[in-house]
């Protein structure tokens, strides 16, 4: 039952993704001003959903691993594999943002780049998590996940900063879509289906990989405390 | 909870006070910044009042850098740092009496690069000149505290010295841009500080109440 249902998330995930291509590119109607180009905000937004999604649970991670590394080792660890997960995966939805923000960019307002408020919070978050990884990868020994967990939570307090940065400043960025002034949201109800279809697309692809990830890590540390157990015995 | 901060506190300042290290290596760091960017920008009249204020902190957070490096490796030299831990307060108050202790040299810097900063830009301080001595410490404040907690948690790394610019300057860039907004528009003129020193107020309230909180996780980190 639990292969069956292993086995049928990637297939599902695979079809959502396809159909929500066909909806973002054939079937949303194209838009006023910016017409075609339009099209790669169904791909922008959800990835910095996903991206946050992720971000989030990595700051869960940090968070249980250091309330129960000593208390619950094995609960401990878990958490800091979906940490790690969850950063790296954040990492890579935070540069698929980061790349389709400027192509769009570029088209629709004549300049790739601007050192404007949610640009710049978008991108001192990449920073951030990426020095997180560089982190993991530098520092050595058992108190490493510890010291990466203390990182993740300073990270993880910039991203109400990023949030919010699009309701303080005036911006080049577009206002909020969702919840912003009186004249936001998406009016066109198919425009709305597309977007809904594509969420959904890349939230179930972002947590195919996460999973996945997860599932790699977890493994790693099961492997290493192996050797380090046979180490022990056999020395 | 003061005896022991005041005891840590005596014992860097002493120590920096023989050796002045830390002092004379960031005050020569930050000369040595403010003359490189000078060659490659160029400042003249209207554009030295727009970069005087990014120019000062960046070249204050390249300096801080070099003292933090230093501020815990000589604590580790000598076991120092395990018998820190033993001692029966809590690492809150080591941490605390550090940032105090490398907030008063990096202010003791500013304080000493500020005449050459005016002469060499030529600046004129246009809004309210009073503000800077909100902003600078705030802004300063924010480095020393982040910095300090992150050279802790860097020490134990393999390069220790690489990684502490890498982890921190991503996490001070917020407080960087306030604090170089802020600076920019009290010697401009222009525009309102009141909005970025209120985020550095903000930012530092939360980093410092968090570090202090997060500190004895990564002091005995083991």
């Amino acid at each position: 039952m639990k292969k069956l249902a292993i086995g049928l998330f990637p297939a599902i995930t695979i079809v959502l993704m396809v159909w929500g291509y066909y909806q973002a590119i054939y079937v949303a109607p194209e838009e006023q001003t910016m017409h075609e180009a339009q099209r790669i905000f169904y791909y922008h937004v959800p990835s910095a959903m996903v991206a946050f999604l992720f971000f989030a649970v990595s700051l869960c991670g940090s968070i249980g691993y250091l309330a129960w590394r000593h208390s619950k080792p094995d609960l401990a660890q878990a958490s800091d594999a979906w940490a790690l997960a969850g950063a790296e995966v954040g990492v890579v939805f935070c540069t698929v943002v980061l790349i389709t923000g400027p192509l769009w960019g570029r088209r629709a307002w004549g300049i790739w780049w601007t050192w404007d408020a949610r640009l710049t919070t978008t991108l001192v978050l990449w920073l951030i998590y990426v020095s997180y990884l560089l982190l993991r990868r530098f520092a050595a020994g058992p108190q490493m996940q510890t010291l990466a967990a203390v990182l993740g939570i300073f990270g993880a307090l910039d991203v109400p900063i990023v949030y919010m940065s699009n309701r303080w400043w005036r911006t080049q960025h577009p206002a909020p879509v969702f919840g912003g002034g009186p004249d936001s949201g998406i009016k066109d109800p198919a425009m709305l289906e597309a977007f809904g279809w594509n969420v959904l697309a890349w939230l179930c692809w972002g947590l195919l990989i996460l999973f996945l990830r997860y599932r790699v890590e977890r493994l790693h540390q099961q492997y290493a405390a192996a050797e380090a157990e046979e180490a022990l015995t056999s020395a | 909870m003061t005896r022991a901060l005041f005891t840590h506190l005596a014992k860097d300042l002493r120590i920096e006070w023989r050796s002045k290290d830390a002092i004379n290596s960031m005050l020569f760091f930050a000369l040595l910044v403010v003359v490189l960017f000078s060659i490659s920008f160029d400042p003249r009249g209207a554009f030295a009042q727009e970069i005087a204020g990014g120019v000062l902190c960046v070249a204050t957070m390249f300096a801080s850098v070099s003292a933090l490096n230093q501020a815990w490796a000589r604590e580790i030299r000598h076991q120092v740092l395990d018998a820190q831990r033993m001692a029966p307060t809590s690492g809150a108050e080591l941490f605390l009496a550090k940032v105090l202790a490398n907030f008063i040299f990096v202010t003791i810097v500013q304080i000493a690069l500020a005449p050459v900063f005016l002469v060499m830009y030529n600046l004129r301080v246009e809004g309210q000149a009073w503000l800077l001595a909100l902003v600078l410490p705030l802004g300063t404040w924010a480095l020393v505290a982040n910095g300090t907690f992150f050279a802790a948690l860097a020490i134990r790394s393999r390069n220790r010295e690489l990684l502490l610019p890498l982890i921190l300057f991503p996490i001070f860039l917020p407080a960087l841009l306030a604090m170089v907004l802020a600076t920019t528009s009290i010697l401009t003129g222009d525009g309102d500080p009141t909005l970025w020193i209120k985020l550095l107020l903000g930012y530092d309230i939360i980093f410092t109440t968090v570090s202090l909180l997060l500190f004895d996780v990564v002091f005995h980190a083991e």
